[in-house]
């Protein structure tokens, strides 16, 4: 197990936020071009 | 053949298409590698375990000022070529580097706490750095405020030249005023080596990472700039047919 001594609060914090914020940016970005490519697919499709 | 081509937004598809798999799963590899590797180091003798925040905070505040860089060189093909592809990237970079700054801007308040004993001090370089993502917030909501897409890039083109200015101060900071807090480049060229090779190695790597996780993220967003302004002209015209 990982010893992360007095400041394990602080380090834990620091990776949880900045995993949070990735996470975040990356579903968003992925979620966005899914929606993108179905409407544009479904709207030339249609005609 | 000239990098102009892939100012054609079909061939910038297609082109993205092939190298996207592999950019992203170099990019995933790189970051959590780097960023795990970090974790794993042992304690600084004078910061303890939060010497482990360096691989997350330093990668972050390089792409942060680097991503407006990028977005200032996209404006500036915008302005002077018009070619809309660059204009789309610089729009695509934006969010993506809002959060790099909020990450470096967390992570250094999370380390100052117990280091410096504070969260904030209007430190030159903290400053300017809160600045720079106050300009990613205004140059996203400019682009979401103008309604015509080429009017909106030219404003958020002028925009970035002058947050560039910030990008700037950002980087430089530290060198212009001594009285901050802030410490100097945690890696230089010039001063030799500042860090022990235990931190170095790691560091480079998420360093890496955090570059091809930019690149990854810019071209799948441009992307989706590409078909929403494909998807708006399809409509366009057949609004006025």
């Amino acid at each position: 197990m990982m010893q992360l001594g007095d400041y394990a609060g602080t380090v834990l914090a620091a990776y949880g936020v900045s995993l949070v914020l990735i996470a975040g940016l990356v579903w968003h970005t992925v979620a966005a071009n899914a929606r993108a490519r179905r409407a544009l697919q479904e709207h030339e499709r249609n005609g | 053949m000239s990098i102009w081509e892939y100012a054609n937004p079909t061939k910038f598809m297609r082109t993205t298409e092939g190298l996207l798999p592999w950019l992203v799963g170099s990019a995933v590899l790189c970051s959590v590698g780097g960023v795990f590797w970090g974790f794993l180091t042992p304690e600084d003798f004078r910061q303890g375990s939060t010497v482990k925040i360096v691989f997350l905070h330093v990668p972050a505040a390089m792409m942060a000022i680097n991503i407006w860089v990028m977005m200032l060189v996209a404006s500036l093909i915008w302005i002077i070529r018009r070619h809309h592809v660059s204009a789309l990237a610089a729009k695509a970079a934006a969010p993506i580097g809002a959060i790099m700054t909020l990450i470096a801007l967390a992570t250094g308040a999370i380390w100052g706490q117990p280091m410096w004993g504070t969260w904030w001090e209007w430190d030159p370089r903290l400053t300017s750095f809160l600045i720079l993502f106050l300009f990613y917030v205004g140059y996203i909501a400019l682009w979401a405020a103008v309604e015509d897409p080429d009017s909106a890039a030219d404003l958020t083109g002028v925009l970035c030249l002058v947050g560039s200015v910030f990008a700037l101060l950002s980087r430089y900071a530290v060198l212009f005023w001594n009285q901050g807090l802030h410490q100097g480049a945690s890696l230089s060229v010039q001063s030799g080596e500042r860090m022990s090779s235990v931190y170095r190695y790691p560091l480079y790597l998420a360093m890496l990472g955090f570059f091809l996780l930019f690149l990854a993220l810019l071209l799948i967003r441009t992307r989706t700039e590409i078909r929403r302004r494909r998807l708006a002209a399809l409509q366009a015209r057949e609004m006025r047919a």
